[in-house]
């Protein structure tokens, strides 16, 4: 309906956002008419989400006629940039920045890394830059569920783990039940992905190597490629990001320091 | 090296000036008192007053701002947190059993140093406590009551050298209240382990302790045998 209103390409792309954008407006108050707030997170992430695709769509341009090696800044820009919005997550917890720039940078820095050594990741900035962004923004939602995830877990159970500090238990092991539940939990996006991999979706990947002429077994093999190299992001980034958090909740005297209210 | 001050007889535990702020909040101030072998000392005050923030300072839940604890002589910041721990026993308002059967949890404290507490060592504690062949039950199925009690023999399977004790009996009703009492006081009689409790039942206080503080903004303002101090 939209492509036989507007012509022009960027005409019906903003059109489609739009509808887009309404559709996911409803979603918001249907949320609210059950008295949850939606809007004012989903607004603007939505505007930040637009903005930023396009400005990095137009500075891309730019960039991907460049020399390969400039996708090793752009791919670290991007972890820095995915550090910081999934710390917020972690609202309270200490050093969550640092954490998550860490815990991104190995799991879907490395991953990156070692897949591009073995040519299972072509090195031409039009495939690195876009493939190694994925799974950098898979490790960063990881890491924000696992984030997330702990630190409720620990409010939810301060007296439980003071109890075993009381009774002589260190830091590390008295924390150790939350952060298995909340790497667990992060993975389980990715887990489900995979399982349900051409069963419930077809990823946007396959759809476009098919589209551009790619044979649809090798379009597949590769999405199951991609999907894997997503889920060991993911998994190393949880890993990580909650193994080196749990020593961040704990003074040098484990004590535990995030507490309900601070 | 240790700072160690040669202990008064029967002294096990003093705090010397202890204090904690958070912020610009006083919620200890100045708090000095000693703990003796075999003796109760009650902390009493009302909600707020900062009971159980001086507890917590004790075992170095939470870090004193000001002062220091001294057991047996040794200034506990130069002992290891997890032994310190390990001889400041504690027991809470409510007894967070962590999941599983009764000696499970009996076990818990010993093997954080790689022991293993025996069947017999474990029917030995669960007696003193009135509980003998509960080893087997999952907490899940205990009474209040029951899981107070089991949290006073997990705190006792360390063998600590002071208890304190924080409101262990206010989550409780009157039965499972005098049950626990009756506990308190066979510990401190058999095995003459001193104690700290925190309460605001000043009968309670009474009926336990031989000594007590009162505490107010954080503050000691009476400090004494127990029928003095709470006569006053």
């Amino acid at each position: 309906m939209l492509k036989a209103l507007f012509h022009g390409q960027l005409q019906l792309g903003l059109a489609q956002a739009t509808a887009a954008a309404l559709a996911a407006l409803a979603v918001v108050l249907v949320a609210r008419s059950r008295g949850i707030r939606l809007e004012k997170e989903l607004t603007v992430a939505m505007a930040r989400g637009l903005v930023q695709i396009v400005a990095v769509g137009s500075i891309l341009l730019l960039l991907l006629r460049g020399p390969s090696w400039t996708s090793v800044f752009l791919l670290a820009a991007m972890i820095v940039a995915a550090g910081a919005t999934s710390a917020r997550r972690a609202k309270g917890m200490p050093q969550a920045f640092q954490v998550s720039t860490w815990a991104i940078a190995c799991g879907a820095g490395s991953v990156i890394a070692v897949m591009t050594l073995l040519g299972v990741i072509d090195t031409p900035i039009t495939v690195l830059v876009p493939v190694g962004s994925m799974l950098i923004a898979n490790a960063m939602n990881t890491n924000g569920l696992a984030l997330n995830r702990f630190r409720a877990d620990v409010l939810a159970h301060v007296g439980e783990i003071e109890t075993a500090l009381a009774l002589g238990a260190d830091g590390n092991s008295s924390v150790a039940p939350y952060v298995q539940g909340s790497c667990e939990a992060s993975l389980i996006p990715a887990i489900d992905s995979l399982r349900s991999l051409g069963i419930v979706w077809i990823p946007g990947l396959m759809a476009g190597m098919l589209l551009s002429g790619a044979r649809p077994v090798y379009a597949a093999i590769y999405q199951f490629v991609v999907l894997a190299m997503i889920f060991a992001a993911s998994g190393l980034t949880s890993l990580v990001s909650t193994l080196l958090i749990r020593t961040r909740v704990m003074s040098p005297a484990e004590q535990l320091i995030l507490r309900p209210g601070q | 090296m240790k700072t160690q001050k040669q202990p008064a007889e029967g002294l096990v535990l003093r705090a010397e000036k202890l204090g904690r702020g958070v912020s610009t909040k006083v919620l200890v101030a100045d708090a000095t008192f000693e703990v003796r072998r075999g003796e109760m000392l009650a902390i009493v005050g009302p909600s707020g007053s900062g009971k159980s923030s001086l507890l917590r300072l004790l075992n170095r839940l939470d870090e004193p701002t000001g002062g220091t604890v001294y057991l047996d002589g040794v200034d506990y910041r130069q002992i290891a947190p997890r032994e310190l721990r390990r001889r400041v026993g504690m027991v809470t308002q409510r007894a967070f059993l962590f999941m599983g059967t009764v000696a499970e949890n009996l076990r818990f404290g010993p093997r954080q140093r790689g022991e293993t507490l025996s069947d017999s060592g474990i029917e030995e504690l669960l007696a003193g406590v009135g509980l003998a062949g509960y080893g087997s039950r999952d907490v899940a199925n205990l009474s209040g009551g029951e899981a107070q009690r089991v949290s006073f023999a997990r705190a006792l399977a360390n063998s600590p050298e002071v208890l304190l004790l924080d409101e262990p009996t206010s989550a409780l009703d009157e039965e499972s209240k005098r049950e626990v009492e009756t506990v308190i006081l066979e510990i401190g009689r058999e095995q003459g382990i001193p104690g700290v409790l925190v309460t605001h039942d000043v009968a309670q206080a009474a009926r336990l302790a031989q000594r007590a503080l009162i505490l107010e903004a954080g503050r000691i303002i009476r400090s004494g045998a127990i029928a003095e101090v709470l006569r006053a």
